[in-house]
């Protein structure tokens, strides 16, 4: 019986040729992830192990980003926390501020992410890794302590759903646009506990950095994981990060799917997500007069190489509304270089945007353009439940960089389509 | 592991919230959790339960936040297991790391009325109604997890393991 390549993926890391859905495995992942925010909660855990010490140093990784550089005290004391046991412990890996950015931005830039890989994290969006073939889930502190100490995380194998792209995209559409639309037909809950598995012909012409985008937002479904085999786009990526070997799998033609959906990208519009759901979407066309008081582009899920240059592109020899404050957070220290070499930076600047350095930030409102009662903010982040950006009165729409740009330039939720 | 108590049986979507108010989250010990645990259905519950009690309830027991305070309060209250329908997903994950037997069998749910006595062979599945005379089979967990949940969660299951390499 074929199988599709989360069911091999798992398959190869309990050494055995075949898993079904429902089981339960236990089996070694090859990265192990927090953040500032989990990774002192998973730390307190791990040492109240007995006698426990970090099973490989190469495979543990806390990265500071969510409310680096240090929002407050708080913030302070949690991230030196996170640097003490990385240091005590002599992790491997680590990125200070001023060296690394958003862990999902980071960890496939920094070559650490190969397809055929177990990555689990003490983060939500640890999805995103699913673009480059990997199987990547969230989990929670203590999944995490186990895993640090034991080299092991047990799993249930999900079933799968297969969302194909096809037909040719409109201009100004990425990734964020076809995971919104996909969250508008299936529901927060759409995918609950499943693997969404992305491909087809339209999936093929987008860029890694879209494909990252894609996956990001999988949990956002209430997927497990999300996931796209490699291809040609794939492995030119992976070769311009990293020399280390690795298999690529791929599903099987006769996997079993529990649902496939095909969804014809020629008749998608770009997107936006209303407050307070993810899956709460329309085309920008049909959202009617909403007027802006923030703009937010980054974040893991569009805080890339290919959003910049799309946000330049839109922000190239204009300016900002008055009324507007935009905020732009390149992904991380490379991108953020990368776009000052590009001339992004400048663009941006002359647009009377302001540039935070890399962080999460006001995605999860921390800082950096938290919201008060009743203001409104459309972000290129990938949550907008109630409160999610500052004030529980606040509102939240979501969308790509393309209109998130183009919003910010008019102080309205309009299509780029508008500004040329 | 067999356990045997009094039935307590609740509702569908049962949240994390209402097993444990946010406001009781500064404690992490099970047995203060346990005094609030699903206080907002039942002011006494906490006080009615006695040791080894069986919380029966339909379909989504657990959504809400990832906490793991939610099984913890359980837990701490008496409870010795929960039988609903269906578990929401973190819920699910938390119960089995802190140690909490969880089974799923919707017609031992709807059989089920409070006061009645259940024994749950957690190796086998078994779930008996004894008041009833029933018996209903709930998919039993693989080895590795009936351990997690016979040592008492992840962080014991660990040291066991350490402890077994050394
Ligand atoms: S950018 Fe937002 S969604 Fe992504 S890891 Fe940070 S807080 Fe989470």
């Amino acid at each position: 019986m074929g199988m599709t390549i989360t069911e091999k993926i798992l398959a190869a890391h309990v050494g055995r040729d075949q898993v079904r859905p429902g089981e339960f495995l236990m089996l070694g992942p090859d990265l192990i992830l927090a953040n500032d925010i989990t990774a002192p909660i998973a730390i307190c855990e791990f040492n109240e192990i007995d006698r426990a010490e970090v099973f490989d140093r190469d495979k543990v990784i806390f990265v500071p980003d969510h409310f680096t550089p240090n929002k407050d005290v708080q913030a302070a004391q949690q991230s030196k926390l996170l640097r003490e046991f990385v240091k005590e412990k002599k992790l491997t890996y680590y990125w200070e501020v001023g060296r690394g950015g958003i862990e999902h931005v980071i960890l496939p830039d920094e070559g650490l992410v190969l397809p055929g890989q177990v990555i689990i994290g003490a983060d939500s969006h640890t999805c995103t890794y699913g673009a480059l073939g990997a199987f990547s889930t969230g989990v929670g502190s203590t999944d995490v302590a186990f895993a640090m100490a034991v080299g092991e995380i047990w799993l249930r194998v999900p079933a799968t759903q297969k969302f194909i792209f096809s037909g040719k995209l409109n201009p100004w559409v990425g990734g964020k646009d076809l995971i919104l639309f996909v969250l508008g037909q299936i529901g927060v809950d759409g995918a609950l506990y499943k693997a969404m598995e992305f491909g087809g012909e339209a999936l093929k012409n987008l860029s890694q950095d879209d494909r990252f985008t894609v996956t990001n937002m999988a949990i956002e479904g209430g997927a497990k994981n999300g996931i796209i085999e490699p291809d040609e786009v794939t492995l030119e990526y992976l070769r311009s990060r990293t020399d280390r070997e690795f298999e690529v799998l791929k599903s099987d033609a006769d996997a079993t799917y529990e649902k496939i959906m095909t969804i014809d990208v020629s008749g998608i519009k770009p997107q936006v997500a209303l407050p307070h759901l993810p899956s709460n979407v329309k085309p920008v066309s049909e959202i009617g007069q909403v007027l802006l008081d923030q703009v937010v582009i980054g974040s893991c899920t569009n805080g890339r190489m290919e959003d910049l240059r799309t946000t330049a592109k839109i922000l190239k020899g204009r300016e900002v509304d008055p009324e507007v404050r935009l905020i732009i957070i390149p992904g991380s220290q490379e991108i953020f270089e990368k776009s000052l070499e590009e001339g992004l930076i400048e663009t941006f600047i002359k647009a009377k945007a302001v540039v935070s350095p890399p962080t999460c930030g006001p995605c999860l409102g921390g800082h950096m353009g938290v919201l008060a009662a009743g203001e409104k903010c459309l972000a290129t982040t990938n949550r907008n439940f109630r409160g999610r950006m500052g004030d529980p009165g606040s509102e939240v729409y979501l969308s790509g960089p393309a209109v998130a740009a183009a919003s910010a330039v008019v102080g309205r939720i309009v299509g780029p389509e508008e500004l040329f | 592991m067999i356990l045997e108590g009094k039935i307590w049986k609740f509702g569908r979507d049962i949240d994390t919230d209402v097993i444990i108010p946010a406001k009781y989250l500064s404690s992490y010990d099970p047995k203060e959790l346990g005094k609030h645990c699903l206080e907002s259905l039942d002011p006494d519950f906490s006080s009615k339960v006695s040791t080894g009690d069986i919380l029966v309830a339909e379909e989504n027991f657990g959504c809400g936040s990832s906490r793991e305070h939610a099984p913890l309060a359980i837990k701490g209250a008496g409870i010795s297991g929960v039988v609903a329908k269906s578990f929401a997903r973190i819920f699910f994950r938390n119960a089995i790391n802190i140690g909490l037997p969880i089974f799923e069998c919707p017609p031992a749910v709807e059989d089920a009325k409070p006061g009645d006595v259940m024994r749950v062979d957690t190796k086998s599945g078994r779930i008996t109604n004894v008041s009833l005379g029933r018996e209903f089979r709930a998919e039993p967990y693989p080895q590795f997890i009936q351990e997690i949940i016979a040592v008492g969660g992840l962080i014991k299951y660990a040291e066991k393991k350490i402890r077994k390499k050394i």
